[in-house]
């Protein structure tokens, strides 16, 4: 964590708007989520030179151009890459991956499960709107099975991956699920991603107006959300519903949906959650609708692994320690030479 | 045996040596340890190891056979030898696969004890086919058989060791024997020994049973009729100074740590492993105590986008790798171009294409490293002359990658990369700084950063690095504005920026070496190399001087750009012939570039270059030519 600057401007929303105009559809999640990232920065105590946004290619992708910090669009897939680079050279900066489903999980499945494995310290935010959004929509890994796109016409013949599950699974140190117009628990989780030390990932249920629309709002709506989602409060029962009458119970090993007072089930019954347990986790990160409700907020946090690019660091500085005279003249001259003439 | 005394070395001027035996027969230590105790005596020498690319393939068969050669002399050479003067065979494989690069008349030393019909059988020899007896290679080569095994056995009798352990120690022995036929010094293998096994890997009786191998080995010689006669190489004349032996590998790892130092930054080298590239990793990884850092990916394009991603935020980013790496990387070297970054990439080439044969030198990326990447995406392209010169090569590309805000491909290959030669140690300090600089912070401006301002005199974008109040901006692989950096779809813009990023690059010829000629300067033939193949080119051309052809000769280090002198220099000559192994790659780009007739001498049989077979074809291109 960083220590408090007392010297930090105070930074506004505003403050991380680039000149650039936005260029998503009308409508499209995209835009709630770049408005949230904007409020959350200035609550993190860092300063703005410090923020790099990395992307690799998609809708969401073009993140960076839209926020006034340091930022580089990729290449597709690779932007966990160029991130882990990016903090091996400076530990110091505050990188942020902000990049589609597709671009995450499909061609850069393999960078986002070693830049987990790993704990670099990023954070990721991957707008999961369960389609190609740049390439005009076909689907995508998230896609559920049976999805119909110009690409599967007859519906699509792949099981989804389900991201919350790869991450546990990837020794992701911090794992979280919010929905893109979900501002106050975006925020929240955004700020502690940002204060996480290894690396943070956020997957965000986005709506890809355009290609997928509504695809989430059995979980995003009013009207929607309180039935088909809990919200993680570590240290509390699973509680959710309208009238928050409805619960989630472990049962023979399994979670199961319940209403209090229902056969006698009362609050002491309900799973407690517990985000150091990385076992709950993965069952939370397991429930779907409609059996179950699906989880938001932090999942797993798990702060006490060391970041990758400070053992890099660590690494040379105890080299360097440990041989204080090293010359470069002796490293070249190496061990075994003979003179000739002279 | 009696003990006779017999007579003092016989001078000669150069020979080549070569060690064969199975992979895990340890050929390359001894090879390696015969180059350090000739490297001591003076004499010039280069070497050529030459292994499977299998790690433990079935003892005793012919692709599990490895081998060293080491050609050392009293003046100056370039080249692992053609031919061998003297082969060690350690198994009826070895011998089967390498008795064909002895010279006629050239002599062969086989362990007797390994040639047992179990044995045979596993190289491919017939039931009734007795190598050691065969009457036509008896009448070709010397073949001395020396009962190895059993010798090492008698020696370490009392070790109290399993045969496996003991025999472990035949390679000991025969660089024993050869080290008495040539009068190599015991002592610096000896020293080694004692340092490796004994103080290192804490195994002294390991230490011990080897050094006494060795020394039965030199014994042996002492006593045995089979050799009557000892050879001595004396000192070559090279310029005074303190020498050390270097291969193309640890060259190319010095230079990029001095790099690093004289521009005063962290160099962070992101590999992932492939032959013949690995040692880079390898050797840059032990040096985190001159503050390099090293970052093993999970593939290719993680190396260099890791890499990319340090040159951003302003260190010295490298990946290297070899030819089938630096086709997964293209796409992201065609950002590093976009963004206007600095990037190294090592591209140790290797015999393609796919998996090729991985061990195995080439110079077949060359069109790659030109144009492997979508778009016009040009990088600088150096490649290294010798095994020494990666050292100065790497140092280059450092130079001229941070001057153009571009990448640089460094192209060594598997020949150079493992090959070794003396190397006159240079003296750091002397080794002038690499200027850099960076825009400073402007933590009150309301300005906008404009990123893709330029240097007018480079032509290069200004490097601002994430962390400077005020410069914040955005790069992206999306075509930029000229100046400012934003997003453009413009036209003219695009043509305006191609024409620019080429143009930076071929700005730098300003500052790079013109070529030199040599040879018969004023000749009307010129022959013209690039890489790895300098040592063998010079010495056919010296040959084909030294018979009476006048010829003038030039080298190329740097390929893109060019020297600026280049196309007034091939336009000099009526002729112009490129010996390269590939199909006639700079042939294709000096033909496009400067409408000369080039003529090429191409040979990819996954080793370095003959120097007869380039005497025989440049003779016949001239032949060609003149009829
Ligand atoms: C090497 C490469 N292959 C394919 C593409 C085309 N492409 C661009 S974005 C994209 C998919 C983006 O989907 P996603 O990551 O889900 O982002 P979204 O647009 O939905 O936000 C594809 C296939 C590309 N840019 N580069
Ligand atoms: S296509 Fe979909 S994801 Fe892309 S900008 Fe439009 S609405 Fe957003
Ligand atoms: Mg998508």
């Amino acid at each position: 964590m960083s220590v408090t600057d007392h010297s930090l401007p105070t930074y506004k929303p505003k403050d991380f708007m680039s000149d650039q105009d936005v260029r998503w559809c009308p409508g499209c999640g995209d835009y709630a989520v770049l408005a949230a990232v904007r409020k959350a920065l200035p609550n993190v105590g860092r300063r703005k030179e410090d923020f790099v946004f990395v992307s690799g290619i998609g809708c969401a992708a073009r993140f960076p151009y839209y926020m006034e910090t340091y930022g580089m669009h990729s290449i597709h897939g690779r932007a966990p890459a160029f991130a882990t680079g990016i903090k091996l050279a400076n530990p110091d900066l505050d990188v942020w991956i902000v990049s589609g489903d597709g671009d995450l999980l499909s061609i850069g499945g393999n960078h986002t499960m070693h830049v987990m494995r790993r704990n670099v310290g990023v954070r990721i935010l991957l707008l999961n709107n369960r389609i190609y959004g740049l390439t005009k929509g076909q689907y995508s890994p998230t896609s559920e099975r049976g999805k119909v796109t110009k690409s599967t016409p007859m519906g699509s013949i792949d099981e989804p991956v389900n991201p919350l599950a790869l991450a546990l699974a990837a020794e992701c140190t911090f794992v979280a699920r919010c929905i893109d117009i979900d501002a106050k628990t975006l925020t929240a989780t955004m700020e502690r991603a940002a204060a996480h030390e290894g690396c943070a990932f956020i997957e965000v249920y986005q709506d890809c107006n355009i290609f997928n629309h509504q695809a989430w709002f059995y979980a995003s709506q009013k009207d929607t959300r309180p039935a088909n989602t809990v919200d993680l409060v570590h240290g509390e029962p699973l509680i959710f519903g309208a009238e928050r009458d409805k619960g989630v119970m472990i049962v023979n090993g399994r979670p199961r949906g319940v209403t209090l007072g229902a056969g006698g089930v009362t609050e002491k019954d309900l799973l407690v959650f517990d985000e150091t347990d990385r076992t709950l986790a993965f069952t939370l990160a397991n429930m779907h609708c409609p059996d179950l409700p699906e989880p938001l907020g932090v999942l797993y946090c798990n702060p006490d692994r060391p970041a990758y690019e400070q053992a890099s660091r660590e690494q040379v500085q105890a080299a360097m320690a440990s041989a204080p005279g090293a010359e470069l003249q002796d490293l070249v001259r190496g061990p075994d030479t003979w003179t000739v003439g002279g | 045996m009696s003990q006779k005394t017999k007579p003092c070395p016989t001078p000669v001027e150069s020979v080549a040596v070569r060690f064969a035996g199975d992979s895990g027969d340890g050929m390359q230590l001894a090879g390696g340890q015969f180059t350090s105790a000739t490297a001591i005596l003076g004499n010039d020498f280069a070497t050529f190891p030459d292994y499977p690319a299998e790690i433990r393939a079935p003892r005793g068969t012919t692709f599990g056979v490895s081998g060293f050669q080491v050609h050392f002399a009293s003046h100056a050479i370039h080249t692992p030898g053609d031919s061998v003067d003297v082969l060690v065979t350690m198994n009826p494989a070895a011998f089967k696969m390498n008795t064909g690069d002895v010279r006629q008349g050239g002599m062969i030393i086989a362990d007797e004890d390994e040639f047992t019909k179990v044995n045979l059988k596993k190289a491919g020899y017939g039931p009734d086919e007795s190598p050691l007896a065969d009457e036509v290679l008896g009448q070709r080569f010397r073949i001395v058989t020396v009962p190895i095994s059993r010798m090492v056995r008698e020696a370490l009798a009392e070790s109290g060791r399993s045969a496996k352990e003991i025999d472990r120690c035949r390679n000991m022995f025969a660089l024993g024997l050869v080290c008495w036929m040539y009068d190599r010094p015991l002592e610096p293998t000896i020293d080694w020994l004692e340092s490796y096994f004994g103080a290192r890997k804490k195994l002294p009786d390991v230490a011990a049973m080897n050094v006494t191998a060795l020394k039965a080995g030199w014994a042996f010689g002492e006593t045995t009729e089979a050799i009557p006669q000892r050879y001595t190489v004396a000192p070559a004349e090279l310029p005074a100074g303190v020498y050390r032996k270097i291969s193309g590998n640890e060259a190319m790892v010095l230079g990029l740590a001095v790099a690093g130092e004289k521009i005063g930054k962290q160099v962070s080298y992101c590999g992932y492993p492939i032959t013949p590239a690995s040692d880079l990793l390898h050797g840059l990884a032990g040096l985190k105590r001159f503050g390099v850092q090293t970052f093993q990916a999970e593939d290719e394009i993680a190396a260099v986008a890791a890499a990319i991603g340090v040159s951003y935020a302003g260190g010295i980013g490298v990946t290297g790798t070899s030819g089938p790496g630096l086709a997964l990387k293209g796409e992201a070297m065609g950002l590093a171009v976009m963004l206007e970054l600095p990037l190294i990439v090592v591209d140790v080439q290797r015999a393609g294409p796919a998996t090729g044969m991985p061990t195995k030198t080439e110079q077949t990326d060359l069109l790659q490293a030109f144009y492997g990447r979508s778009g016009e995406a040009p990088c600088i392209v150096l490649a290294a002359s010798s095994p020494a010169d990666c050292f100065e090569i790497a140092i280059e590309a450092v130079r001229l990658s941070t001057r153009a805000m571009c990448p640089a491909i460094v192209l060594s290959d598997a020949a150079i990369a493992n090959g070794a030669e003396p190397w006159l140690v240079p003296d750091v300090s002397s080794i002038s700084p690499i200027p850099c600089s960076h825009p400073e912070a402007q933590p009150d401006s309301d300005e906008q950063f404009e990123p893709y301002r330029r240097d007018p005199e480079t032509g290069a974008r200004r490097w601002a690095i994430p962390g400077t109040p005020g410069l914040e901006h955005r790069v992206g692989g999306l075509e930029k504005q000229d100046v400012t950096g934003d997003v453009s779809y413009d036209g003219p813009n695009h043509e305006h920026m191609i024409a620019h990023r080429a143009a930076k690059v071929a700005r730098l010829a300003d500052i790079i070496p013109p070529i030199e000629v040599g040879g018969d300067v004023a000749a009307d033939t010129l022959v013209l190399g690039w890489g790895g193949t300098a040592g063998a080119i010079l010495s056919a051309v010296n040959r084909l001087r030294d018979e009476g052809a006048t010829l003038a000769i030039a080298h190329l280090r740097h390929l893109n750009p060019f020297p600026s002198n280049l196309g007034e220099v091939l336009g000099r000559y009526r002729r112009v012939i490129v010996p390269e192994i590939n199909s006639g790659q700079l042939r294709l780009l000096l033909r496009g570039r400067f409408l000369v007739d080039v003529r090429g001498v191409n040979v990819i049989q996954g080793r370095g270059f003959h120097v007869e077979e380039l005497v025989e074809g440049i003779r016949a291109e001239m032949a060609e030519e003149a009829s």
